[in-house]
């Protein structure tokens, strides 16, 4: 699958307090773009844009899949998104909440690709518990099952290590390098660990694309 | 693809709201407290007068008008207080959102009308249906047009940070028409009107139920993202 996302002009003010603006950037097939700034300088809001639950200002993004371009309505089917703020429905089961989510998306409930998912982020043997009985870092685990639930050409995650031990570092580092195999991944994150797969960075700070 | 919205997903989207509904009972417990505690008030008000056509109708439809509001506010704000919203953006496209919880505000706004009316009939001797066939009409149909009504307004307030007060106040000018009609069609059907007589009243509430929808699927895109 070809697959590029085109990012021009973005800009976004929060109740008119400017956070950046003249964000341009291209990502294509196999590679991975590290959002880098410190605490504030718009990490989030950026990647909230780029997902498209969020609206920018001005600018746009564009994505286009195999050369076609993909409305922002159905972009939901090609992107994955790992984030902090992401909720679990607490009152299902990791298992109820995985099966609940491939059928909204209206894709096959592969029930052994949802088994493969759970032993790979080490949450199989808790799967039938309620998330509101899951640890931190256990609901992090869940979301990148979320994430990865209808194999997404580009996943975008912001603090991706965020609450994780570093058994799950490591499988978050493995799910990097495999996705920018498969497709893209975008990484938002304050932890220059983080970023050592990335071949393309924007840094807020600077408000500017630095060729890395 | 392009489809205004997808059937399956938002059947799904009403399942999961229906199936954390059982487990939570978050609409379900104020729902079902307001009715028995309005209609009790009203008993004690009531006491031994004999209530006009146009009150007992009219009472009616303000149990059901305000005990709405109290459940139908939660299909959004609940997303929206557990920070569910953007996971919902995450999983499938805006009017497939919209029709689930529409869904869901209809079954759960007809599972509680069926329990008022009922209650109603056996609390209040003087509320005697004449035509049960205009009757039924007007509940079903009051039915749709206030669930489409509250859901759109539900998705209003959501985003807003006066969430509880803001509800009445925007659903009144809304619901107003609606609630006019219904009243005055109950009433015909206390007063044993033919139900040819009052099918103007109806095709009036099957408009307000396609403009209402209508313009919320249209309005939704914008409410629903930040
Ligand atoms: N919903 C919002 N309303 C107003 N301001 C916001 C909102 N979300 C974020 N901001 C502001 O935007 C700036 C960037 O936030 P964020 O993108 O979360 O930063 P980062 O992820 O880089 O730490 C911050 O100053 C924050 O206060
Ligand atoms: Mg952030």
């Amino acid at each position: 699958m070809d697959i590029k996302l085109e990012v021009q002009n973005i800009k976004k003010i929060f109740n008119g307090r400017k956070i950046f603006s003249d964000i341009n950037f291209q990502l294509e097939n196999k590679s991975a773009l590290a959002i880098t700034g410190r605490n504030g300088s718009g990490k989030s809001t950026l990647v909230k844009i780029l997902a498209g639950v969020l609206s920018p200002t001005n600018g746009q993004v564009d994505f286009y899949l195999n050369g076609k371009s993909i409305d922002l309505q159905n972009r939901y089917q090609y992107f994955g998104f790992v984030a902090p703020y992401l909720q679990m429905y607490d009152e299902f089961t990791a298992m109820e909440n995985l099966e609940l989510f491939a059928r909204i998306r209206n894709i096959e409930v592969d029930k052994d690709y949802i088994d493969l998912l759970l032993k790979r982020v080490n949450l199989y043997e808790r799967k039938d518990s309620y998330v509101r009985e899951y640890s931190s870092g256990m609901k992090q685990r869940l979301k990148y099952a979320f994430a990865l639930l209808h194999k997404p050409p580009l996943l975008i995650l912001d603090e991706p290590r965020s609450n994780l031990d570093a058994e799950g570092i490591s499988v978050v580092y493995q799910i990097i390098q495999e996705q920018k195999q498969s497709g893209c991944v975008v990484v938002a994150t304050n932890d220059s660990e983080d970023i050592q797969f990335c071949n393309q960075e924007i840094d807020l700070n600077q408000f500017r694309n630095i060729a890395k | 693809m392009n489809k205004i919205f997808n059937i399956n997903s938002a059947l799904t989207i009403f399942i999961k709201d229906f199936r954390s509904e059982l487990r939570t009972r978050y609409a379900l417990n104020a729902l079902i407290m307001f009715v028995i505690t309005t209609l009790a008030i009203i008993l004690f008000a009531v006491a031994n007068e004999t209530p006009s056509i146009e009150i007992s109708a009219g009472i009616l439809w303000i149990v059901i008008f305000f005990s709405a509001m109290s459940g139908m506010a939660r299909t959004f704000v609940s997303e929206e207080e557990r920070g569910t919203v953007m996971t919902l953006h995450l999983i499938a496209k805006p009017s497939t959102v919209f029709f689930g919880k529409l869904l869901f505000n209809l079954i759960l706004l007809f599972l509680m009308n069926i329990f008022t009316v009922v209650l109603y009939l056996i609390l209040i001797p003087s509320f005697i249906i004449k035509s049960y066939d205009i009757f039924l009409l007007t509940i079903f149909l009051g039915t749709i047009g206030l669930s489409a009504a509250s859901t759109i307004i539900a998705a209003i307030i959501a985003k807003s940070n006066t969430k509880g007060t803001l509800y009445p106040v925007l659903s009144f000018p809304i619901l107003l028409p609606l609630l006019m009609i219904v009243i005055k069609s109950t009433k015909s059907a206390l007063e044993g009107i033919e139900i040819a007589k009052a099918m103007g009243d109806f095709q009036v509430m099957i408009a307000y139920f396609v403009v209402i929808t209508a313009v919320s699927y249209l309005l939704f895109d914008y409410v629903w993202k930040d």
